[in-house]
């Protein structure tokens, strides 16, 4: 059997979107009860430092490289850099690292 | 947030701009995959306009280039981007109850994990403003990215790739590292998920698991115990 690639591709956007705006849409109040708000208060730092750490680590070709720029975004974001700063010199970090491991 | 729509729009797309940078990045190496898939640049560009998910993708064009089923397909996507439905609903609180619905469905497709990362970290109840802000120019680095990694491959130095790809992790740390400062379960449970995550996945145990649900197995339980243990005072919940 041979596959449409536009079904494909528009069954990948309708049920990534579903995802996406099903709670958005349907969770109209704020809700009361005290764990769930909780469990939803720490939900985002959780799953941005799980989608972090180790992943930062397999991202560059040097896995050191990644490490230092780990500490440096860590450093300036806990100073109060800004984001564009913090990413930017994460990024200027690893470039450098791998400049010197591969050429020093 | 303070302000008026327009100046919340400005300062999502202001930003945006450091999302626009990675995405570029990442979306050339997600058009390299997507030509070994054999997909057309304009094939992959639709894809990325209309889903707007890096992990998403991938699985989506490895499983074309397989020709696997269409239930397949929706069963991948759901794995993929199970986390999406956590920072729905993470979102559905930190809005007005009062946006209507139609700016919901419209900034619901800027879920993603960096647009998320910095909604949820304005001061306050969020502006759908600021967000659209932020996807008027995250997205068309995202689907620009898409097309010229279709149709350039190989061209760029892996060593520019390489640096640029850790610009959305900046990102990330730049949302949950303030955030531990200011409060110490915060900072505990950023050290847990670091510790869990990095176990999760080095551990052979566990390779049976996608990424994406590994994220979702990890937020569900390690958020759920903090909230058992370290339940949130009242009065200080809109401090994120």
């Amino acid at each position: 059997m041979s596959h449409n690639i536009y079904i494909y591709i528009a069954l990948m956007a309708i049920t990534t979107y579903l995802i996406r705006i099903l709670p958005l849409t349907l969770i109209r109040r704020e809700i009361k009860n005290r764990f769930i708000r909780s469990f939803l208060y720490y939900v985002p730092y959780v799953t941005l430092a799980v989608m972090t750490f180790p992943a930062i680590l397999d991202a560059t070709q040097e896995p050191l490289a990644a490490a230092l720029a780990l500490c440096v975004c860590i450093v300036l974001a806990y100073f109060g850099k800004s984001l564009f700063l913090v990413s930017v010199l994460g990024c200027v970090t690893v470039f450098i690292t791998e400049w010197i491991m591969h050429h020093g | 947030m303070i302000g008026t729509h327009k100046q919340n729009f400005l300062r999502g797309a202001k930003d945006g701009i450091p999302i626009f940078l990675g995405y570029f990045a990442v979306a050339l190496t997600l058009g390299i995959a997507a030509k070994a898939a054999g997909v057309t640049p304009l094939q992959a560009m639709l894809a990325s306009l209309t889903n707007n998910t890096s992990a998403g993708e991938f699985i989506g064009f490895t499983l074309i280039a397989e020709g696997g089923s269409y239930l397949e397909m929706i069963l991948m996507e759901l794995i993929a981007n199970a986390r999406y439905l956590l920072m729905s609903c993470a979102l559905s609180q930190k809005m007005d109850p009062t946006v209507p619905t139609w700016q919901r469905l419209l900034m619901g497709h800027g879920v993603t994990d960096e647009i998320f990362s910095i909604s949820v970290s304005v001061p306050g109840k969020l502006d759908p403003f600021y967000t659209y802000g932020a996807i008027a120019v995250a997205v068309p680095g995202w689907t620009g990215g898409t097309f010229l990694g279709v149709i350039l491959g190989n061209v760029l130095p892996t060593s520019l790739v390489s640096a640029l790809s850790v610009g959305l992790f900046g990102m990330f740390i730049a949302a949950f590292i303030p955030a531990a400062k200011k409060d110490k379960v915060v900072a505990g449970t950023v050290a847990a998920s670091f510790l869990f995550s990095y176990l999760m996945n080095r551990l052979p145990v566990f390779d049976f698991l996608s990424s994406g649900m590994k994220t979702v197995i990890l937020t569900v339980v390690i958020a759920a115990a903090a909230a058992i243990l370290f339940p949130r005072k009242e009065e200080t919940e809109n401090v994120a």
